[in-house]
């Protein structure tokens, strides 16, 4: 299939989206666009379907219903040419312990047919701040540095968009910091950046676009510009609970 | 034509078109395999001490002369690579389950049969490998000599059918909780008929057989091999999606 995508303003776009599991449904009908460059923090309670909507965004789960484009690009249908433009980093490092981290870069690299495979290699690691470590064994590394290395991966092939799912899950506060960092540096050079989080401070510090993801639908959704982020509590809080905020 | 129908068409054309990347993504996949193996040894070991185990767990259970031994060792050889291949499929599967690697894999931009078979290249080295190790002490402990070319053809075909639907079945069970269960229940029906005339080839060579009188069982290892290559190119896609 043809990889020419139709000029569009909005790098995500979904509308009408259901996903059914068997009996159950997750996802109601979700609509979600998002401009190019954007940082969109993606809040919501434990089962309201981040994951499952970052999964179908990732092309890893099917849609049972609707229409999802990223890029230009159709799901299901044009998969690969969406695969090409996306990076994924999920609470799992999806990272290979028995080899080491230039290793596992290089293997990425080779599945995505990176050009100047070493140059490129060398430049990810020296972004996140493991190129003394490089030759070491991923099964070594802290949890914090796996997850500094997993978004190397995810960034390897300089995507257009990058899909976080709750990056920050099981580090410490030094590591968490740290993340930020490369959060931000990975924003910094024009990517659109969804991330799904429970930590709203987190969240607050580093989006520029709040959605609630609640019940299956977004329940809302905030410019950074149109809310004092002391007030993030209470927007979530309303939007969670059913009540309409924007 | 359905939409099933599509994709399959739709990823002919693309292997077609991309045999480059489709290559490149395939070997990638087996050398990480290796490289991975390399380190660890976690599986050949496992693989090896099991197979290694039942072989002489056979030997003093049988407790048998030499001429019978000789017709019972393609049935105890292919027990061993049947019980020894599974081990290694459920490991290889889920190394890349636990850590979230298939996902890894299956977010790359390629063909996913190339993913299939860089994994099922992988599962085969590694079972020949434990076949090889495991010939020569067979060979010592039962006093047959297995070192014949139709025999290591024999195990060559067999050892590939059973690794391509082996690999298959494991990506199906990986995703389920009780996968080391599963794997071995839905593997063994379906690799029935390779392993019946693995076996039946096998005593057909050791025990010198004319060549024709061999050949349908020969005939029946290459057909299973092709088929199940062919379907697994079909069906992968769809069996690792959600």
């Amino acid at each position: 299939m043809s990889e020419i995508a139709p000029q569009n303003s909005h790098v995500i776009e979904v509308r009408k989206l259901v996903k059914r599991f068997g009996l159950k449904t997750v996802l109601r009908g979700l609509d979600f666009q998002v401009q190019p460059g954007e940082f969109v923090a993606l809040l919501g309670p434990n089962g309201a379907g981040k994951t499952t909507f970052l999964r179908i965004l990732a092309s890893l789960s099917r849609p049972s219903l609707g229409e999802v484009r990223i890029a230009g690009f159709h799901l299901p249908a044009q998969a690969a040419a969406v695969r090409r433009r996306l990076g994924v980093v999920s609470h799992l490092p999806l990272l290979y312990g028995d080899l080491t981290a230039e290793e596992n870069l290089r293997f990425y690299a080779r599945m995505y047919g990176v050009p100047a495979l070493n140059e490129r290699v060398a430049e990810v690691l020296e972004l996140v701040g493991l190129a003394n470590r490089r030759r070491d064994l991923v099964r070594t590394y802290s949890r914090g540095m796996q997850q500094r290395l997993a978004i190397g991966r995810a960034v390897l092939h300089d995507p257009e968009v990058v899909l976080f799912d709750e990056p920050h899950t099981g580090l410490d506060q030094d590591a968490c910091n740290m993340l930020d960092g490369v959060l931000r540096e990975v924003a910094a050079r024009g990517r659109t950046v969804v991330m799904t989080s429970h930590d709203l401070s987190r969240a607050a510090d580093l989006a520029s676009r709040f959605d609630v993801l609640s019940r299956g639908v977004i329940a809302a959704s905030l410019p950074r510009a149109e809310i004092d982020t002391r007030d993030l509590l209470a927007f979530y809080r309303q939007a969670a609970e059913g009540v309409v905020v924007a | 034509m359905s939409e099933e129908m599509r994709v399959v068409a739709g990823r002919v054309r693309a292997a077609q078109a991309g045999t480059g990347g489709f290559l490149r993504a395939l070997l990638a996949v087996v050398w990480k395999d290796l490289a991975a193996e390399l380190r660890s040894r976690e599986l050949i070991s496992a693989m090896l001490v099991f197979a290694l185990l039942v072989i002489l767990i056979f030997n003093f259970a049988l407790e048998l002369d030499p001429r019978t031994r000789s017709t019972v060792t393609s049935g105890v050889l292919w027990v061993t690579f049947a019980f020894a291949g599974t081990l290694g499929l459920n490991r290889s599967m889920a190394i890349e389950k636990d850590r979230g690697c298939l996902d890894g894999l299956l977010l790359a931009p390629v063909d996913r049969s190339a993913i299939y078979f860089g994994k099922a290249i992988g599962n085969l080295v590694f079972m020949l490998m434990v076949e090889a190790i495991v010939l020569p002490v067979y060979t010592v402990l039962y006093s047959v000599n297995l070192f014949h070319p139709g025999l290591i053809l024999v195990i060559f075909l067999g050892s590939i059918g059973y690794t391509a639907i082996g690999t298959l079945l494991a990506s199906m069970a990986v995703h389920t909780r009780t996968r080391d269960i599963l794997l071995p229940i839905l593997l063994f029906p379906v690799a029935i008929p390779v392993l019946i005339a693995a076996v039946k080839a096998s005593a057909g060579f050791l025990e010198a057989i004319p060549l024709e009188e061999i050949m349908p069982w020969l005939n029946l290892i290459i057909a299973y091999d092709v088929i199940f290559i062919a379907v697994a190119f079909m069906v992968f896609d769809f069996i690792v999606e959600e």
